[in-house]
């Protein structure tokens, strides 16, 4: 392999000294690592005292809580999603349009957004049951919302559309013929789907439903919420109550291994996926025209998820951002909280777009094991939770400060003055953002038409590797870059853990405000930067529609 | 990364820059204020101006926001006082030394001592009393009476609380562990355990589902109910004065304290003195329908309804010295 690729590479061989490429594509891996081996040397160091404590006190409580709370969103997402994306691919039914894209929205909502609205909602002093306690008499009473149950519920109505989106375009290049074969051999439909499509739709099913799971792994402000203990929400707890910073580690790095685990999951559906892409596309699907009850039944089933998953909390949410307004009680700062998570989220978007564009170029000059290992280490970022993050760039930047604290003040020492604290303060948050939506930018800004002659081109008529990488590929790349930059970018907005335990003093966004309102349940203060997060999301969410009915009209 | 560090710096340089110029000029205080997030802007510190002419330059943010933010600016911060809510909080910048020892014979003879730093290098301003909530057509007074009874299995499943991080929790707990020690406090909070509390995390929120029947006692800061019977005064949650035969209700405070490196020290005891006086007390402490710290001052006709009751006099430095043991006592205890 080497030889072939290398033959096509003239211009790009050059043995005698080490690309900057290649430097710069390592160097990118390191910063993905070093929050990683900082957290994971905390178990080298274990604190016994503090593991004792966490051992009786919660130890087993969390793993079993975060255990069961991914179990429950894969499963739910995984049902929910494939169900829907197989109403809305194989049947026809009023509304079908309309709803297939519709049910995309629900994306563009962080999972704590949706989370709060709906306790407003359903919580047992909310309208919903005091309304039904009043019809049905005092004694009524609905399962607790604040529960196990409750979250997953959340998590599941505002991250099925991963599995969906999968699913539904799985199902697509499937095509009918899969289906009319197994049928035509006298299978009925759904024994069919079963046997049939969701076998060879596998990979991306269960590719959805991982993304699913990271995305509850990570998730803080819901679980906090809903006061549901898990790994995210006792970092946090631990951090901040107790002052603890070995112990916040040690829990860290236990998220960590739940964060490998499913990296792992991920990949290797991935690795299969060749089996469904491989195929060669059938003629498109041959709807079900639904008729009668059925076909209302199907409306509804579709209606009332995107419903409860999206109408239901953004109507509470504009609900209180009017009497939010009306009673004066909008925050002064909104602008600059605006100001500064679009700042923010810029910054990040920027960088990772930056960083993935290197590491696919040089990846693409110099396809050798150590640029390899590097951009897939790097790509890793996308699954690691926030927390673990802050905590993992924090240790190293304490250090440092230490370390070069010291050392500076020494030198200083003879002039009296005094030295700036915290040198480390404020790259922190770039750092962070850059990482966890390497995953998207990747895809989006690889350098893709795989034409080595291309560059042999451009250098042949004089272009250095950056000029080829500027003149050429960039402009190719374009859309995917823009998708790419958006989706940091939305990442970014709606991040909330990390940017809590990272952001320098003053430095408040956004997410930042729904915490510090939700946390002490004033939800109508909550409500508008909550809007505008929701709003954000749906930028991407706009465009994956747009993609997907393009699709659509191209079959 | 380095770009951005030099333009954070530049930006943080400009800003002290800035301030500093502010500050340098001759009457004014500025105050860092935990306060200002939470309650708007304070009448007090407009007549504080008109009485002595000093300006009063105001920054708000959170507490723990303050607190990192006074640590990173050293001897160049702006600020001259620190205003903040619970006294664990002031504790804790007392022990950072960001504040400094203020001899004032007007505030050691305006604020009681258990509710100043033994130290004094900060002082009360207001009192939040945290006691027992309950349904006034559900409960009856009499079958309330300490804290520890909570723990009675007649509540099992009738009790609302909020979780043992949340801070003025934290800060209670505290102070039970200074009067009854450990054993016993972590005795009393496995009982508050066993009886399954329902956790909610507001305090509004826990008095409105006592009031829609979720649960029938609880336990919060009586201004969240004061803001609510101010609105709808037919609500059907009232206080219970805890621990009256005992040891008093646990009270917190928001309290302030002038800063370690303050450019404006004269002004910044001026302006505390005056925060401590019964008539600013009155202002201070109505705006938010909160306790004076102040004996002599009047409480608002809201709280005067509802009688007076014995505060714990135990100092209330307390809820910072044990803080961390009663995070660790709560979780050992099942507390969460």
């Amino acid at each position: 392999m080497p030889q072939a690729s290398d033959a096509g590479r003239v211009f790009t061989a050059r043995p005698a000294s080490v690309s900057p490429w290649v430097v710069a594509a390592v160097g990118i891996a390191a910063l993905v690592a070093v929050p990683v081996a900082a957290v994971l040397s905390s178990l080298t160091s274990p604190a016994v005292e503090i593991w004792v404590h966490l051992w009786r006190t919660q130890l087993v409580e969390l793993t079993w809580n975060t255990a069961r709370l991914l179990a429950g969103v894969g499963a739910g997402t995984l049902v929910l999603g494939t169900a829907l994306a197989w109403l809305v691919v194989h049947h026809r039914f009023p509304g079908r349009a309309a709803l297939e894209w519709a049910l995309v929205l629900p994306l563009a909502m962080p999972a704590y957004v949706i989370g709060f609205a709906s306790l407003g909602l359903f919580d047992f002093a909310g309208p919903v049951q005091t309304a039904l306690r009043r019809a049905f008499g005092e004694s009524l009473r609905l399962p607790e919302i604040r529960s196990y149950g409750g979250v997953t519920l959340m998590m599941v109505l505002v991250y099925y559309p991963y599995v969906y989106l999968l699913a539904r375009a799985a199902f697509r290049a499937q095509g009918g013929a899969t289906l009319e074969t197994a049928r035509s051999l006298g299978r009925s439909r759904l024994v069919a789907f079963l046997r049939v499509t969701l076998p060879l739709a596998r990979p991306s099913l269960v590719a959805g439903a991982a993304l699913a799971m990271m995305e509850a792994l990570a998730d803080f402000g819901t679980v906090a919420t809903f006061g549901y203990r898990t790994y995210t929400e006792a970092i946090y707890r631990v951090w901040y109550g107790m002052f603890e910073r070995i112990a916040a580690t040690q829990l860290a790095s236990v998220l960590l291994l739940f964060a490998f685990a499913l990296i792992l999951l991920e990949r290797s559906s991935r690795g299969r996926q060749r089996f469904t892409q491989g195929m060669r596309r059938g003629p498109a699907t041959m709807p079900l025209p639904l008729t009668g009850w059925r076909a209302w039944a199907a409306t509804a089933a579709c209606a009332a998820v995107l419903t409860l998953a999206f109408l239901l909390p953004v109507g509470q949410l504009a609900w209180w951002g009017i009497e939010a307004v009306r009673e004066g009680r909008v925050s002064r700062d909104f602008p600059v909280l605006l100001a500064n998570t679009l700042s923010l989220a810029a910054l990040a978007a920027a960088a990772a777009c930056v960083f993935a564009v290197v590491l696919a170029y040089a990846g693409r000059l110099h396809p050798t094991r150590a640029v390899q290992v590097a951009g897939q280490f790097a790509s890793m970022g996308y699954a690691l939770p926030g927390s673990v993050i802050a905590v993992g760039v924090l240790l190293p930047l304490a250090w440092l400060d230490h370390g070069a604290g010291a050392l500076l003040e020494r030198a200083a020492r003879p002039t009296g003055r005094a030295l700036p604290h915290r040198v480390g303060d404020r790259p922190r948050r770039g750092l962070r953002r850059a990482l966890p939506g390497r995953e998207p930018a990747d895809g989006g800004c690889e350098p893709h038409p795989d034409l080595p002659i291309l560059d042999d081109a451009a250098r042949s008529l004089g272009a250095g590797a950056g000029g080829v990488l500027r003149r050429v590929h960039v402009p190719m790349i374009r859309g995917g870059l823009a998708t790419a930059l958006i989706l940091v970018f939305v990442e970014t907005m709606k991040e909330m853990p990390a940017t809590l335990l990272l952001r320098p003093f003053g430095f408040n966004t956004l997410s930042v405000e729904v915490w510090e309102r939700t946390s002490e349940a004033l939800w109508h203060e909550a409500a508008i930067p909550a809007l505008a997060i929701v709003g954000a999301g749906l930028l991407p969410v706009i465009l994956a529609i747009r993609w997907s009915t393009r699709d659509t009209r191209g079959r | 990364m380095r770009v951005i560090t030099l333009l954070s710096r530049m930006v943080a340089f400009g800003l002290v820059l800035g301030l500093g110029a502010v500050s340098g000029e001759a009457q004014e205080v500025v105050v860092y204020s935990a306060r200002s997030s939470q309650y708007g802007p304070e009448l007090v510190f407009d007549a504080f101006t008109k009485k002595t002419g000093i300006q009063v330059k105001t920054f708000g943010g959170n507490t723990s926001e303050l607190f990192e933010r006074l640590k990173a600016e050293g001897d160049k911060t702006p600020a001259d006082v620190l205003i903040s809510v619970d006294a664990g909080n002031l504790w804790n910048a007392a022990r950072a030394g960001l504040l400094s020892r203020v001899d004032s014979p007007e505030i050691v003879a305006n604020i009681p001592a258990h509710l100043r730093d033994p130290e004094n290098r900060w002082a009360g301003l207001t009192v939040r009393a945290r006691t027992i909530m309950y349904n006034t057509k559900k409960v009856k007074p009499e079958e309330l009476s300490t804290y520890d009874a909570l723990g009675d299995p007649k509540w099992k499943g009738r009790l609302c609380l909020r979780t043992s991080s949340y801070v003025y929790n934290q800060s209670f707990v505290a102070t039970m562990i200074k009067r009854q020690g450990e054993a016993k406090t972590e005795a009393v909070m496995k009982t508050w355990a066993a009886n399954e509390p329902i956790l909610i995390n507001g305090d509004t929120k826990i008095l409105e589902a006592i009031a829609a029947g979720q649960c029938d006692v609880g336990v919060t800061n009586t201004y969240y109910l004061a803001r609510i019977v101010a609105k709808d005064p037919a609500f059907v949650v009232a206080p219970f004065w805890a621990n009256q035969q005992t040891t008093g209700t646990h009270i917190n405070i928001s309290g302030a304290g002038v800063t370690a490196h303050a450019k404006n020290r004269a002004n910044a005891i001026k302006l505390i003195e005056f925060l401590t006086t019964p008539e600013a007390q009155q202002m201070f402490a109505d705006h938010a329908f909160e306790y004076p710290a102040n004996p002599q001052a009047a409480v608002n006709p809201v709280l005067a309804k509802w009688g007076k009751f014995k505060q714990d006099d135990i100092n209330i430095a307390a809820a910072g010295e044990f803080q961390a043991a009663a995070t660790r006592l709560a979780d050992r205890a099942g507390y969460k």
